[in-house]
């Protein structure tokens, strides 16, 4: 099984960091911009962004959880369909400014399906898209992220996956895996 | 990554456990659709649904209706009365015209008991029953657990009493089939006359005394008297049925816990259930009718992903 790491905990950790810091820095004190990860596992990377955020700085942050299932474009061409996770949002997007938060960008069909269900909750300012991990060269739509924490070249018949400890896994870690090994 | 076992919804009977809990978790997500300021998702955009029903219905159509439209689907719909169906023309033709019109998915109401299922053996489309005759109405089933599920935490192990016209009921079948699946314990309680002979057979309890049920349950399911289906009188007047089946506050008060109190509607006041019991915060009647748009974008979602 050919398998190769692309992050580690420490990295991770410090790419969680520089996020923070990025998102201060461009944000100031959030009083008009909310977070939405989006899931399954966009809303893990928020969580570790909202935590270590809460211990750089006090801030009054608001994000919530989007999920894009019922958006995506692939229903009724793909073998089986998704099964869809919680949305939890409690407030308005109108005219905020959104951060989508992602583990990895690979074809941009997620983000573009999570951007259509981010509007039913009103019409933002603007929206950045923050990812873990760009895989360059394979997107399907014009997509690019603002703020990404490392960017890969890989092979379709690659897939990575993203550990996360709090999954059970022994720690945090981002590793590229050929398919079939998977 | 899950989908249902059956292409069709033709009753509860045919769906496993699995399906069932799938329905269900779909459907909070819809729930969760329905509250957001703008909603409506677009899943079913390139599918079009004939409503064909046959028979009368007000809060069923109206909710596959909106259901449907919350996805996105195209929508035609259909109604006997005013159809080649009065000049003589088959079931299967009825129907096999309307799919020519490129129609993805039929739902159906008919007189008949088994209606959607001779149908879903002649025509490609899935079909969804929405009741028929006094055989099976599996999407009243389902919002009436996912209510029961909604309020009370979950269905398995819980009381659940249906009283009423047991013998007309479509809603009553359904129910047992599924409350049963789900794990719950399931009891009759009606007029002798209106009750089934051989009902026993389900694995439910059978009760004639209405406040021996309503003692017994944590859910009573009060049912109205169909009496456009009954041909012979059943009982000598609506005021006796009332007398003895009927449920008030006064009945509730002298129970020594809170039940919770459901109907499928629509309500025949002062009969099956009085005012002040159908009002009461004992009831959750109109959470049913909200659950029932969730319930049945879940089921036409899940449907239409099935290969």
């Amino acid at each position: 099984m050919q398998k190769r790491l692309v992050l580690d905990q420490t990295q991770i950790s410090i790419i969680i960091s520089r996020f923070c810091h990025q998102l201060i820095e461009n944000h100031d004190d959030f009083d008009n911009t909310v977070l939405l990860g989006l899931q399954p596992r966009g809303a893990m990377v928020l969580d570790r962004i909202v935590q270590r955020m809460r211990e750089i700085r006090q801030l009054n942050l608001k994000y919530g959880y989007l999920d894009a299932t019922f958006h995506r474009d692939d229903f009724r061409r793909r073998d089986l369909p998704l099964k869809a996770n919680e949305t939890r949002i409690d407030f308005l997007i109108e005219n905020k400014k959104v951060i989508l938060v992602d583990d990895v960008l690979y074809k941009g069909r997620s983000v573009r399906a999570a951007m259509d269900a981010m509007i039913a909750y009103g019409r933002p300012l603007k929206v950045e898209l923050m990812v873990l991990i760009d895989r360059k060269y394979t997107r399907d739509f014009p997509i690019r992220p603002n703020y990404y924490g490392r960017q890969v070249n890989t092979l379709e018949s690659q897939y990575v996956s993203v550990e996360w400890q709090s999954q059970g896994y022994p720690e945090d870690a981002i590793w590229i895996t050929e398919k079939e090994s998977k | 990554m899950q989908q249902l076992s059956t292409r069709h919804l033709l009753g509860i009977k045919g769906l496993t456990e699995t399906d069932l809990q799938l329905i269900f978790e779909t459907a909070d997500n819809f729930k969760e659709v329905l509250n957001r300021p703008i909603k409506k998702v677009p899943s079913l955009r390139d599918i079009t649904i004939a409503n064909v029903f046959f028979e009368n219905s007000t809060r069923t159509k109206l909710s596959f209706e909106l259901a449907e439209k919350r996805l996105s689907a195209d929508v035609v719909n259909f109604a006997s009365g005013s159809s080649s169906v009065k000049k003589g023309e088959t079931l299967i033709d009825t129907v096999n015209n309307i799919l020519a019109m490129k129609v993805d998915m039929v739902v159906m109401r008919h007189s008949s008991p088994g209606a959607p299922h001779f149908l879903s053996r002649h025509i490609r489309a899935n079909i969804i029953n929405a009741g028929d005759g006094t055989h099976e109405h599996p999407t009243q089933a389902l919002l009436d657990a996912f209510s029961i599920r909604e309020k009370l935490g979950e269905v398995a192990g819980k009381k659940v009493a249906i009283i009423g016209d047991i013998l007309h009921s479509r809603v009553a079948l359904s129910n047992i089939f599924c409350l049963q699946k789900l794990g719950a314990e399931v009891m009759v309680c009606g007029p002798v006359t209106l009750m089934p002979r051989h009902i026993g057979e389900l694995g439910v309890k059978v009760e004639q005394d209405v406040f021996k049920a309503l003692q017994w349950c944590d859910v009573a399911n009060v049912l109205r008297i169909q009496l456009e289906r009954q041909q012979i009188k059943y009982f000598p007047s609506l005021r006796e049925y009332s007398l003895y089946f009927g449920i008030n506050k006064k009945l509730l008060n002298q129970l020594d816990k809170e039940i919770v109190i459901m109907h499928p509607g629509p309500i025949n006041r002062g009969v099956e259930l009085n005012s002040d019991v159908a009002d009461s915060d004992n009831a959750i009647i109109l959470q049913q009718v909200e659950n029932g748009v969730a319930i049945r974008m879940a089921v036409l979602y899940l449907l239409a992903g099935v290969k």
